[in-house]
C-alpha cells in the first residue's frame, strides 16, 4: 500500500473490501497528518521550535528549525512524517496553516467536490459527523458506523465518518488505538527524570568525595620525588 | 602485550605506550563530543551545546561520524588490552574492598594487576554499552530506511540508545575524576605515559612486581 511521502501529504487510500455477506465495499480514505492533541511527533523531537502545536489545534513543523533527524516518524502513531534527503529535513502536511491563519479553509476542503470533506471548529465537525454516523446507522444499515477521534492521542483534529468504526485498520491501516509509543513515554518521562538525577548525584557525588577523601596518596612518591629534585 | 611497558632509564616507569595513549584520546576525545550533542539531544535545557558546537543540524549530522570514531578507538582498545582486562579469581576480593578504596585506605586493598577490577569494569562497561550503542545508533542514524512494519527497532532504539548512554556517562563522571583529581600521577600516565616507581607499586603492585621481575630475567 502506497504511503504518504516528504512532498506527498495527502494520499487518498484505496481498499476492495469484501464484507461476510459477499458484496463488496470500495474503502476510501483520505491519509494525511490526523493533527493529535497530543502528538506522538512532538514528543519526540529534540529540536528547540521545530514542531509547533498552534491553540487551533495545528500541528506544524518548521522545517528550519528541523534538525533532520528523523525521531517524529518514529513517534508518530500514523506514519505520516516523512524525510526529504537532500534537504535532510522531515515534512508532512500542515493542514495548510496559512490559508487558515487568514481566515481561509484548507486546499484540500476547498478542492473537494462533493462535500465529502468539511472544516471548522472541532466541536461543530464533531457534531456533523456524529450525525452523519446516525443517519449511516439508521437509514442505510451500518450498524457499526462511528466517528473516528481516537482518544489514545488525546482526539485528532482531523476525524472522518466510518461504515465499520469497529475496523478501522479496514481503511488503509488506519490505527485501531493509536497512542504516543511506550518507549518515547519511558524515554521522555522515567528515563529522563531518572537521568539527570544520576547524572548530577554523580558529578556532585564525586566533589563530595573529593572534600570528605581526597586525593590517593602515594607516600614514598613525596620522597623520591624531592630526592630527585634536590 | 604488544608493547611491553617497561622500566624507564630516568626511575620512572612507562605505564601506557604512545600507541595506547593515541586510542585512550581517539576514544576520549570522540567520547567527549558525542556526550556533548547527545546531551543536547537529551534535553531542552542543554540544546545551547549544539548551537555552540556548529548549530543543531551540524552537531545531528557529526553526532554518528564521531560514533563512528568512537567505536574505531574502542575496538583498538580491545585488541590492546582484552586480555589484561580478563576477570580474574582475585577480583572478588579485590571487590569486596572496595569500601577501603572509596575510603582510601588503600592498604587493605588486595593488589592490582596492570587494570584493577574497577578499570576492567570501566573497559566492559565502555565496551558492551559501545556495542548497544553503535547498534541502537545506526538505526536511529537513518531511520527513513527502516521500515514501519520493522517500526519497532526504531522504539527500542530511540530508549536503548540513551540508556546505554547513561550507563557509560556514570563511568565517565567516575573515569575522569579518578583520573584527574582522586589518583594523582594517573592523568601523566595518559598524557606523558610514565608514572613514579612507588606510584606503580602503590596502585598495581602485582604488575609493578613483575615488571621488576622481567627486567631482573633480562639481566
Amino acid at each position: 500500500m502506497p504511503e504518504t511521502a516528504w512532498n506527498y501529504w495527502n494520499l487518498i487510500k484505496f481498499n476492495e473490501h469484501e464484507r461476510a455477506d459477499g458484496t463488496m465495499m470500495l474503502l476510501m480514505r483520505k491519509d494525511q497528518c490526523m493533527h493529535c492533541a497530543d502528538p506522538g511527533c512532538l514528543a519526540a523531537c529534540p529540536a528547540d521550535a521545530a514542531i509547533v502545536q498552534y491553540a487551533n489545534g495545528i500541528v506544524d513543523f518548521q522545517e528550519e528549525h528541523c534538525i533532520g533527524c528523523g525521531y517524529c516518524m518514529t513517534g508518530c502513531p500514523f506514519n505520516i512524517p516523512k524525510f526529504d534527503p537532500p534537504s535532510r529535513k522531515v515534512f508532512k502536511c500542515t493542514l495548510c496553516n496559512d490559508r487558515v491563519s487568514v481566515g481561509l479553509e484548507p486546499a484540500c476542503i476547498k478542492a473537494c467536490p462533493t462535500g465529502c470533506l468539511h472544516f471548522g471548529t472541532k466541536s461543530e465537525m464533531k457534531e456533523l459527523a456524529e450525525t452523519r454516523a446516525a443517519q449511516l446507522r439508521v437509514n442505510s444499515g451500518f450498524q457499526d458506523a462511528g466517528v473516528y477521534d481516537p482518544a489514545g492521542v488525546g482526539g485528532t483534529h482531523v476525524i472522518y465518518v466510518l461504515h465499520d468504526a469497529k475496523n478501522p485498520e479496514l481503511y488503509g491501516g488506519l490505527p485501531k488505538d493509536p497512542h504516543i509509543p511506550w518507549s518515547v513515554k519511558l524515554w521522555k518521562q522515567p528515563l529522563k527524570w531518572i537521568g539527570n538525577f544520576g547524572m548530577i548525584f554523580g558529578v556532585v557525588g564525586v566533589f563530595i568525595h573529593y572534600l570528605r577523601f581526597g586525593p590517593k596518596v602515594v607516600k614514598e612518591d613525596e620522597q623520591e620525588s624531592h630526592g630527585g629534585n634536590q | 602485550m604488544s608493547s611491553e611497558p617497561y622500566l624507564l632509564p630516568n626511575g620512572r616507569v612507562l605505564r601506557y605506550s604512545f600507541r595506547e595513549r593515541l586510542v585512550h584520546w581517539l576514544a576520549g576525545i570522540s567520547y567527549l563530543y558525542l556526550l556533548l550533542t547527545g546531551l543536547a539531544f537529551w534535553s531542552p535545557w542543554l540544546y545551547w551545546i549544539a548551537i555552540v558546537l556548529g548549530g543543531a543540524t551540524i552537531s545531528r549530522e557529526l553526532h554518528p561520524w564521531f560514533g563512528l570514531v568512537f567505536v574505531v578507538g574502542v575496538s583498538l582498545m580491545y585488541r590492546m588490552w582484552h586480555r589484561q582486562m580478563r576477570e580474574t579469581p582475585s577480583d572478588k576480593a579485590w571487590w569486596a574492598a572496595i569500601g577501603h578504596y572509596i575510603r582510601n585506605e588503600d592498604d587493605q586493598i588486595p593488589s592490582a594487576d596492570r587494570f584493577n577490577p574497577g578499570q576492567k569494569l570501566l573497559f566492559w562497561g565502555f565496551f558492551w554499552n559501545g556495542l548497544v550503542l553503535l547498534l541502537s545508533g545506526l538505526i536511529l542514524w537513518l531511520p527513513q530506511y527502516i521500515p514501519w512494519n520493522l517500526r519497532f527497532l526504531r522504539l527500542a532504539a530511540v530508549f536503548i540508545h540513551p540508556v546505554c548512554a547513561l550507563a557509560t556517562i556514570a563511568l565517565f563522571i567516575i573515569h575522569v575524576y579518578m583520573g584527574t583529581a582522586m589518583e594523582r600521577g594517573a592523568f601523566g600516565s595518559v598524557i606523558r605515559g610514565d608514572v613514579s616507581r612507588a606510584w606503580a607499586d602503590h596502585h598495581h603492585h602485582t604488575w609493578y612486581q613483575q615488571l621488576l621481575r622481567n627486567s631482573a630475567e633480562r639481566k
